[in-house]
């Protein structure tokens, strides 16, 4: 029961976005996030040695996966806890409810995780009567909308303020109509005045996981809001949903990342709270869990490893590549049409989907290259959408008028001779048909260039032919 | 094969071993003994007095707010004064933490209040396992002494740091974890805490005071 995807109508969702005013202008936020890394990149000399190290700790523990994730284990049911493994979305689903059962929820809190959204978890809880409730802000206000998070770590930027008062006006009906909710402190006052009585009655809290360290059976959460710590510590029951890529060894493993992580996200030194989590609480805790469950999650992770996308298990979900994404920007994280927008999405949907549903994302990108050039682990991600991209073009599943044009051009540039020779006369001709103003305003087959902009004529020789001539000349 | 089986062994067959491998085992077993520490900041480190000097201003860039006292007595008067001068109410909860408790609560006007929050206090006070130089981070390990709730359910939190402890690292305080919980031991909940509860999910405009802690007043004393 995985979520939805919609990822097949890429280029149509991409024109909606385009054409859609009001997220155009939410996501002009979007972009503040690229100086704010970049600050507090250059505020630690060492930042550049941290990806490095960083990089190294996540190959190293993919290598070993299997044995870390038996010695996780052992170190959480040491603690009292429990891990479940599943393999599928069907069957996180299955564990987790049957552990809000068995607890007879009714209501259940949760911290932000993408896990969730990726097995559609809210969906299930509320099919199985238990409200689910999200209380990091931007995905309680997407949640109240019906949306799905179009950011991974700031779910609702495709949201306007003037949006929030509508939906919280439109849903708080028990506050009185007339309030005052002009300025962004008084919509937040009110969102943690609603979500502290859920937090108060929730029976089981559902967080995620930014780490899962093999050395002491822990789960860690990172967030600035403080909802996943209330989310975790008040219920009686704390369950831990996490894909399996979670995994790092010990504790200095994790500061690595950590001085990586929140730097690379919102450009934080660090976010405001880092909780490690192990085991229900301890006889004589006055407060926290009496339980606590881990919950694996495969999804396809399993057949990354070894192939050339197990690089793509690096990632650390800071969202610094969708941040500097052209694409992104333009069209915002709903065209992308599954949980993961933007190059991390890129490729990382296709793995878990299956590229005859997702093949149109690995296109999605202009190789500008800025999505590796930030990436905290450094995952070569324009590379890997052109593997993307070739599996597509291999399988035919691209479309004909691509295939085709790419077989015409591939005969010619087989044949360099005859290349030199058509491009030539291309060119020849081209410069004699546009002599007269040096531009076209029309051209065939490229309706989509001349439609806003004039297409230059050439002007003389070819870069081949120039080139031949100034090397002749240097000889 | 049940799902634990059938995710390992897919695994294995990805990374094509059979997790018997010797070599493999020992690695692992090997990182997890030594826990190696990796590339660590220059900023931070120093003598205490250049530890505790970054940690202010670190921790004061991340919009907490420190006061410095010269010993664990002159806390209660340093409270009683953050609390007024904030316009907050003089009541402060806490948990049995021995060196808040020899503290001498009875020379302010503070109403005190014992153990963990319910969620209608307004104002508590902690004492921190650890605190770190180099971002300006509170460590605060969970039990009786320092209920995780004061962490979070209060609106204005207060944090007592010895100076002593200011370390100028994570790596430092994982030290003291395991020297106080033993290798591979933790309390239940640790929390690592610079500045006070924020969100920027409203058009990236920061706001402080999501669900956690509006304010946070750290008192270095000593």
């Amino acid at each position: 029961m995985t979520a939805i995807a919609t990822t097949a109508e890429f280029k149509e969702n991409a024109h909606e976005a385009l054409h859609d005013a009001r997220l155009q202008r939410a996501l002009v936020h979007a972009r503040n996030f690229t100086g704010r890394r970049a600050a507090a990149a250059a505020r630690l000399p060492e930042f550049e040695a941290l990806r490095d190290s960083a990089r190294a700790i996540k190959d190293h523990t993919l290598a070993h996966l299997d044995l870390y994730l038996e010695a996780y284990e052992r170190k959480v049911v040491e603690a009292g806890g429990h891990v479940h493994y599943a393999q599928d979305a069907t069957e996180a689903l299955k564990i987790i409810l049957d552990l809000c059962r068995a607890r007879g929820a009714k209501s259940v809190t949760k911290g932000k995780s993408m896990i969730s959204e990726e097995i559609g978890l809210n969906e299930a809880l509320e099919a199985a009567g238990i409200e689910a409730v999200e209380t990091d802000l931007g995905e309680y206000i997407i949640q109240l909308r019906g949306e799905s998070p179009s950011h991974i770590i700031a779910p609702a930027i495709h949201v306007t303020k003037e949006d929030v008062v509508e939906d919280f006006r439109r849903v708080h009906r028990q506050l009185p109509p007339d309030r005052d909710l002009s300025q962004p402190e008084q919509i937040l006052a009110e969102a943690r005045g609603i979500l502290r009585q859920k937090f108060r009655a929730a029976d089981v809290g559902i967080t995620g996981a930014n780490f899962l360290v093999v050395e002491t059976g822990t789960s860690i959460i990172v967030t600035n809001e403080g909802n996943g710590d209330l989310t975790q510590i008040l219920p009686k029951t704390h369950i831990v949903v996490a894909s399996l890529e979670k995994i790092v060894p010990t504790l200095e493993d994790t500061a690595q990342i950590l001085r990586v992580l929140a730097r690379s996200a919102t450009g934080q030194d660090a976010s405001v709270y880092t909780t490690l989590s192990t085991g229900p609480a301890r006889p004589g805790d006055p407060d926290g869990p009496d339980a606590y469950h881990v919950v694996i999650l495969d999804n396809g992770r399993s057949n990354m490893l070894g192939g050339e996308f197990q690089d793509m298990l690096r990632c650390i979900r800071c969202g610094a590549c969708m941040n500097h994404c052209p694409v992104y920007h333009a069209v915002g994280g709903h065209a992308y049409g599954w949980v993961y927008p933007g190059p991390m999405g890129a490729v990382l949907t296709p793995s878990l989907i299956g590229v005859a549903e997702a093949g149109q994302l690995p296109n999605a990108s202009t190789f500008c290259g800025r999505c590796e050039a930030v990436c905290p682990v450094r995952i070569p991600l324009p590379n890997m959408m052109r593997h993307w991209r070739e599996r597509e073009f291999e399988r035919r599943l691209s479309p004909a008028p691509l295939r085709y044009g790419l077989g015409f051009w591939r005969f010619f540039a087989k044949r360099p001779a005859l290349y030199r020779l058509a491009t030539d006369l291309f060119s020849r001709a081209m410069g004699l048909a546009g002599r007269s103003k040096g531009r076209f305003s029309r051209a065939p087959f490229a309706s989509g260039w001349t439609k806003y902009r004039d297409l230059a004529a050439p002007e003389g020789a070819t870069f081949q032919s120039q080139w031949r001539a100034r090397s002749g000349a240097v000889k | 094969m049940n799902s634990r089986e059938a995710i390992l062994a897919n695994i294995r067959r990805s990374l094509s071993v059979t997790g018997r491998e010797g070599p493999r085992r020992f690695e692992v077993e090997a990182r997890l003994a030594a826990a190696p520490a990796g590339v660590v900041p220059q900023r931070g480190q120093g003598d205490i007095g250049v530890r505790s000097a970054i940690f202010r201003a670190e921790a004061e860039r991340a919009q907490a707010t420190v006061a410095e006292v010269e010993s664990l007595s002159d806390v209660p008067a340093e409270a009683a004064r953050y609390l007024r001068d904030s316009n907050c109410p003089a009541t402060l909860r806490m948990g049995a933490d021995a060196r808040l408790a020899a503290m001498p609560w009875g020379e302010t006007a503070l109403e005190i209040s014992d153990g963990p929050s319910d969620g209608d206090d307004l104002n508590a006070i902690s004492f921190a396992f650890a605190a770190i130089a180099e971002t300006g981070t509170l460590a605060l390990a969970s039990g009786a002494d320092n209920p995780t709730t004061l962490n979070f359910l209060p609106e204005n939190q207060i944090v007592v740091v010895a100076r002593e402890e200011i370390e100028a690292d994570y790596e430092k305080v994982f030290g003291k974890l395991r020297r106080v919980y033993g290798k591979g031991g933790t309390p239940r909940t640790l929390n690592f805490i610079t500045g006070p509860s924020r969100s920027a999910d409203i058009e990236q405009t920061l706001l402080l005071g999501a669900h956690g802690p509006r304010r946070l007043h750290i008192v270095i004393a000593g």
